[in-house]
């Protein structure tokens, strides 16, 4: 079965002057693991919230397992499971407790104990919410949108703000879902989790998707490598290049920081290294490496993900 | 590893056993909450004892003080659960996200609804029935058997709605904070003002109609008829009725979930 679990057309979505959703579409393939990566202020949260049932389509249309979020929402509910970026419980409401109540609401739920163990917090569970870190209230919030055995899960930021060994756990827990056939939306501005866990990278900004594909594809649509290394400011990157082959560039991003971007071949990389010889400089951490999401954004919009 | 597996197997539990669980919690985080508690039975029990014991230094009209009293105390008791407590933890669902979240987990916004009356329903019959046993226990002499009983029932349901719907009328359109501090006020305002503690016929006359319209005017004059063997007076109900029909008509156009 290869139905599209979730399909958005041409949405739009405007709050009063400010279009946060320009004509925004993506598919994400039953059993994918499928992200939505972009800046703050993408257009990231309202389209997922869209697909949740949270918002009406202003022009455009959506369908979440063949279902429309708002009108068919009672049916759709059960079977969809939503981790919100922040909040969502009473905060006098124990960690466990609130689990136990929305495990209730479903015919099949997950085992809570086994659940609350499998996201750390065994610990903490008699915690009533307000007194849980931020990293437990978003574990939390993780394990809610699992609880219920949905279809297909929406996880916004799932690790905004988590340490690195609470996102190696989301992280492992994603995987899980996908190996045992849940569809997972997630939205993220780390590229590395994109990179990562993603099947299927749908990158964002200004409302309009950018550029789709795997990471791979994403990746070696750049075919070309990149030098990078560390050196004194205010390198005369102009006669640098003027010494490099031909189709070859040369950037300063942050000052002290070059990148030489183009054809990289062996003889490119003489060519840096003899260049710096001349001037007499140590370029430091020098190296070659193939291009990451980031500097396919970079190269798309302009500007960093993260900031 | 833990041997857990997410296998998809979705399903939502029926709409009459979600609002059992919905109300059930939403009862234990009322009675875990020592405000709300302090709110829903002390502060009424003390009044009621306290105002039974002071003697004449509060003037409560003729009749017996504890036949007036105890009617007033129990229409206290309505008004504090489902007003200002409904409309003080709705209004922090609504701020914590608490609605937001609910309106993607399997209970509907129906199901919702019918789980804060079904634990309205339980808090409040607890409080009137400590009222009462406490007001029976001071002297208080309800006539009118089984009719009565009713009838207060009646107006007890009436009452409830009305206040019920004018709490979540503040708690979806006001910010939590506004909704704590105007909860709290209008609540001692009716206490004072609005014929909780006293009768309507110690009120100023020109001020009698304007009380009389008041919902607690109504609830608490209403309860203070039954009890006495008056009789269940229509207009009281028909106020009750129609802050209840308007108030819930404004909440469903007013309303905000986020």
């Amino acid at each position: 079965m290869t139905a599209a679990a979730v399909e958005v057309e041409d949405l739009v979505m405007r709050y009063g002057a400010k279009t946060a959703v320009d004509g925004l579409s993506l598919t994400v393939e039953a059993g994918s693991v499928t992200a939505i990566l972009g800046p703050n202020g993408a257009g990231k949260t309202t389209t997922i919230e869209t697909c949740e049932g949270y918002r009406t389509p202003q022009s455009g249309r959506v369908r979440v397992l063949g279902l429309d979020p708002v009108s068919q929402h009672r049916r759709l509910a059960p079977r969809v499971g939503v981790m919100l970026q922040a909040g969502g419980a009473w905060s006098a409401v124990r960690a466990v407790e609130m689990l136990d109540y929305v495990a209730a609401l479903h015919q099949n739920p997950l085992p809570v104990a086994a659940l609350a163990e499998r996201l750390g917090l065994g610990s903490c569970g008699r915690t009533p919410y307000r007194r849980l870190s931020g990293g437990q209230q978003q574990r939390l919030g993780l394990a809610l949108a699992l609880v219920g055995r949905p279809d297909l899960v929406f996880l916004d930021e799932p690790t905004a703000g988590l340490d690195p060994q609470a996102r190696r756990t989301t992280w492992s827990l994603v995987e899980d879902l996908r190996r045992d056939g849940v569809t997972v939306v997630l939205t993220t501005h780390y590229m590395d989790e994109a990179e990562r866990l993603a099947s299927y990278v749908y990158v964002v900004d200004h409302g309009r998707v950018l550029t789709s594909g795997t990471p791979q594809e994403l990746t070696s649509a750049r075919a070309q490598n990149i030098i990078s290394f560390q050196a004194p400011a205010g390198l005369d990157t102009v006669r640098l290049t003027a010494s490099l082959p031909p189709d070859c560039t040369v950037t300063e991003r942050p000052p002290g920081n070059y990148q030489v971007d183009g054809l990289v071949t062996p003889q490119t990389l003489a060519a840096v290294t003899a260049w710096c010889a001349q001037v007499d400089v140590m370029p430091e951490h020098l190296s070659v490496a193939k291009p990451t999401l980031e500097d396919v954004f970079l190269d798309l919009t302009g500007r960093e993900l993260r900031s | 590893m833990s041997g857990l597996t997410f296998t998809p197997s979705p399903g939502a539990r029926p709409l009459s056993r979600m609002v059992r669980i919905h109300a059930a919690m939403e009862t234990r985080l009322l009675l875990r909450n020592g405000e709300q508690v302090l709110l829903a039975l002390v502060i009424p029990l003390l009044l009621l004892i306290g105002g039974a014991r002071s003697g004449d230094v509060i003037d409560l009209g003729s009749g017996r003080r504890i036949d007036v009293l105890t009617p007033g105390i129990l229409a206290l008791a309505v008004m504090s659960t489902a007003f200002t407590s409904l409309a003080i933890s709705t209004a922090f669902e609504r701020r914590y996200g608490v609605l937001k979240r609910l309106g993607s987990s399997p209970l509907p916004r129906v199901g919702l609804l019918l789980g804060k009356v079904l634990s309205l329903i339980t808090v409040i019959a607890v409080q009137l029935a400590l009222v009462a046993v406490v007001g029976l226990g001071l002297g208080w002499r309800p006539t009118g058997g089984v009719v009565a009983g009713a009838a207060a029932a009646l107006l007890v349901v009436l009452g409830a709605a009305a206040f019920a719907s004018l709490g979540l009328l503040m708690a979806g359109s006001l910010r939590a904070e506004a909704t704590l501090a105007a909860a709290n006020l209008v609540y001692v305002v009716l206490l004072v003002a609005g014929a909780v503690l006293l009768p309507v016929s110690s009120y100023p006359d020109p001020m009698q109609p304007v009380v009389t319209l008041l919902p607690s005017g109504a609830l608490a004059q209403g309860l203070r008829e039954v009890a006495s063997g008056a009789g269940l007076s229509l207009v009281h109900a028909l106020v009750l009725a129609v802050w209840a029909a308007l108030a819930a008509a404004l909440t469903a156009r007013t309303f905000r979930w986020e």
